[in-house]
């Protein structure tokens, strides 16, 4: 049996603070290009060197790997890594032992690969007779900040008798004008947001989580993403969405505690006891109409963002993060309505990407912003922003709403006795 | 190189063939030592160590020192493959590692990876001989007696179907098209391990090469689908092409008691089985006119839980976990299945028509294969015990 399956050996399951026996994807760089092409049989003062060590030292010493472990769960307050895959799945088992299992082989997974190491057993090196537990195409790259945070959508509150634990501030979004949602590009009982600086780490993770949970959960709809449209890092240029503009300024710092408990964490008393440092996602798939927008003249863009192209300042000032001045710009410029101060203060944490998925047929590009925002209550987050941007925001010419999905964050995973989800299932 | 018209699928079942075969197991580090022989390939040259060995695993330490991309083989007397590695580029090492019993056998390097290559004699002797579980070889005695007996039972509804096209009868050449298939279907990986018969009777449309013809090249039960389903009509062709057909599968059913079959074999041609409808039958693309996928669906399933029942004894023993959500997921995909069908019992094989799923039912066809397939890639682990 593979731990992946049984997932009660914890013994033989290396983190960041023990020692491990296998066999890093960062270890694996000292060896060079022969030591991967070799597999095992590498020359054998390699091996000495890379496996008597401590194996997560490297790991952890080379700055590529984010802490699994924590209050919080990471990729939320994270800096912004510049890539993404984002999964929801379906819960196919109406086992909740099973579904319990699950969650515990993943997390132990999660733990594994956001340190850079290989799921289970390895790539390689395993019975010749079994398909690897680890699909291998992550070998020799570093951790690459891989974060991956785990979300519980409200359609899980239906199963297995957790109706009574769905947190009120996890509503069902209401219909906002505009919106043309497609159902199979939506909803889902469960999120995980994979962010990484290497897209194929990313896509590793995801996979490999999937794959683990083949017959216990099934993806619904995926999404990559590329370009972060958002900083989290103070002082840092805001990117560029795919408009050219920069949009998300005022986005609240990742490093500033209180604007995150006070906008961002679930606190103690603000809900049910099991979320208490958890948070509230809202992921929304935005189609950007480009060639439309590509025609229309840079005067307008840069009123209908309330921001200067090159610069991002804001009408009439000078710099990108100088404080705006909302009543300068045109009553619906996209700034004005999405500005804290137009919406009574609600202010959402934005992590989202830009994405493209090829051309959609008719020779457009697929493209737009894979949207997602953290907040410590929707209602008081999203909700009203949203509500005042579907309503007037003159860049809806150019966008629409396509997908969108809601889910609530458990806090982190404390320590490597703890799981994804331990508080919500215990 | 493989023949390009191999199905993927063809090719992995030939591999698992060489894996279960050579049944090396355990960690390569672990082994070595007094059975490792050294080959030094070059463009003209085979060199090799020793050509004394003892019988159990043994390993080739292979170092190619020529200046073409070669590929070495370990060989049965009768050319048969033991262990193979390819693609060993110049000035490159690899190893190979097989389980060998004593008798002779041939090393052979093959420079440019063409030709019969430069071929070296070993012996092996004593040792241990390698001991298999005798329930394992009931198992794969019972599986190559399902084999024949689907190939033979086969045949005669081949038969109703190509009287039918030779008849120009089209109602009746359609009804009887997908119970012509069953059998085959059941026992694919087998099938298909006889690589020359696979592409003259399934090859589909998309399969053809560049250059091919589609009316002289294109034989087998696709060809004749299309002419019933898309064509509406039964031509001079067609009905020359049921009678190759009849001389095709006869040809399977003289060979399909010869197929190389090892518990790992059966149990990895189980999981292709799935791979099968995975990749072709879930997409609608192997009955693509006749949309008579769920029938090839079901029978890809029983031939699989066929093997997997074989070999249950000896894996719940190893694998109790396994073998408990093995059986809850191929339940559960039969029940799936059986949602879709339109007449008869449990066991009937009347099904939708696939282009009447929508998509939604498609991907949860898909999800129930992937459910399956997944614990199912793990029984061969399981069939030679040696739990990680």
């Amino acid at each position: 049996m593979t731990e992946i399956t049984s997932g009660t050996d914890g013994a033989s399951i290396p983190d960041e603070d023990t020692n491990s026996a296998s066999p890093s994807r960062r270890s694996l760089l000292g060896w060079g290009g022969a030591g991967l092409a070799l597999g095992a049989a590498v020359t054998g003062g390699a091996v000495a060197v890379g496996r008597s060590g401590d194996e997560t030292v490297p790991a952890a010493s080379a700055g590529g790997a984010v802490a699994f472990h924590g209050r919080h769960q990471a990729g939320i307050a994270t800096a912004v890594q510049d890539r993404l895959h984002f999964a929801a799945f379906d819960v196919k088992t109406d086992d909740r032992e099973q579904f319990v299992q699950l969650l515990k082989d993943w997390t132990k997974a999660a733990a594994r690969m956001t340190a850079g190491h290989e799921v289970g057993e390895g790539a390689y090196g395993g019975l010749a007779e079994a398909p690897p537990d680890d699909t291998g195409e992550a070998l020799g790259l570093k951790p690459s900040r891989l974060t991956l945070t785990i979300g519980f959508g409200p359609s899980l509150f239906e199963k297995f008798g957790l109706k009574d634990r769905r947190p009120e501030a996890l509503v069902d979004l209401p219909k906002f004008p505009g919106d043309n949602l497609d159902k199979s590009r939506g909803g889902g009982d469960i999120c995980v947001q994979a962010c990484a600086d290497d897209p194929q780490v990313a896509v590793h993770a995801i996979r490999n989580l999937a794959r683990i949970g083949f017959g216990k959960v099934a993806v619904r709809w995926s999404q990559l993403g590329f370009g972060k449209t958002s900083s989290t890092t103070p002082g840092a240029q805001t990117p560029r969405n795919l408009f050219g503009f920069k949009d998300g300024t005022r986005n609240v710092s990742g490093e500033d505690n209180s604007a995150l408990a006070k906008h961002v964490w679930v606190g103690e008393k603000d809900g049910p006891e099991w979320m208490a440092g958890g948070s509230y996602l809202v992921a929304r798939r935005i189609r950007m109409n480009v060639e439309t927008w590509d025609r229309t003249p840079l005067g307008e863009q840069e009123d209908i963002f309330g921001r200067d192209k090159r610069e991002g300042a804001p009408v009439g000032k000078a710099k990108e993060h100088d404080e705006p001045f909302l009543k300068a710009m045109k009553p619906e410029a996209h700034v004005r309505l999405a500005h804290p101060d137009s919406n009574d203060g609600a202010t959402i944490l934005r992590r989202g990407y830009s994405f493209t998925d090829g051309t959609d047929g008719l020779g457009r590009l697929d493209a737009g912003l894979f949207f997602l925002a953290y907040q410590k209550d929707v209602r008081t987050g999203f909700i009203p922003v949203q509500r005042s941007l579907a309503r007037a925001d003159v860049l809806n010419e150019y966008i629409q709403h396509v997908g969108s999905a809601v889910f609530a964050i458990p806090p982190g995973v404390r320590d490597k006795d703890d799981w994804w989800g331990r508080a919500l299932f215990s | 190189m493989r023949p390009v018209r191999l199905s993927a699928a063809t090719a992995i079942a030939a591999a698992a063939a060489l894996t279960a075969v050579t049944g090396c197991t355990e960690k390569s580090d672990a082994k070595g030592g007094g059975n490792t022989v050294e080959v030094t390939a070059t463009d003209d040259k085979c060199e090799v160590s020793k050509t004394k060995l003892s019988a159990g695993h043994v390993e080739l330490a292979i170092e190619n020192k020529g200046s073409k991309v070669t590929e070495v083989y370990l060989l049965f007397p009768d050319d048969r493959i033991v262990s193979e590695r390819e693609n060993i580029g110049p000035g490159t090492k690899q190893k190979l590692t097989a389980e060998v019993k004593s008798g002779s056998y041939q090393i052979a390097c093959k420079p440019g990876m063409k030709g019969d290559g430069i071929r070296q004699k070993v012996t092996v002797s004593g040792g241990k001989a390698v001991k298999r579980d005798p329930r394992l070889d009931k198992a794969v005695a019972d599986y190559r007696a399902y084999a024949q007996e689907q190939a033979d039972a086969t045949l005669p509804k081949v038969k109703l179907f190509t009287d039918a096209v030779r008849k120009g009868d089209i109602e009746a050449a359609k009804k009887t098209y997908a119970n012509s298939r069953i059998g085959w279907e059941r026992t694919e990986p087998v099938a298909e391990s006889f690589g020359d018969i696979d592409p003259k009777v399934d090859l589909r449309e998309d399969g053809l090469e560049e250059g091919q013809d589609l009316e002289k090249d294109w034989t087998g039960w696709h060809r004749l689908e299309r002419s019933l389903w898309q064509d509406k009509k039964i031509g001079e062709r067609d009905k020359e092409l049921a009678t190759q057909l009849d001389k095709d599968l006869k040809d399977w059913q003289n060979r399909v008691g010869k197929a190389v079959i090892t518990p790992t074999s059966m149990a990895n041609g189980a999981k292709e089985l799935l791979d099968e409808v995975a990749t072709g039958k879930v997409t609608g693309e192997e009955e693509r006119y006749s949309h008579t996928d769920l029938v090839d669906f079901k029978a890809n399933v029983e031939g699989a839980e066929k093997a997997y029942g074989l070999l249950k004894a000896v894996a719940s023993e190893n694998d109790p976990a396994l073998t408990k959500e093995l059986d809850k997921q191929f339940a559960a995909l039969d029940k799936l299945l059986g949602k879709y069908r339109t007449g008869g019992g449990k066991d009937s094989y009347t099904f939708k028509s696939y282009e009447k799923l929508g998509k939604a039912d498609v991907k949860e066809l898909q999800n129930g294969v992937n459910a399956l397939a997944e614990p199912l890639s793990k029984l061969a682990a399981a069939v030679v015990g040696k739990s990680k």
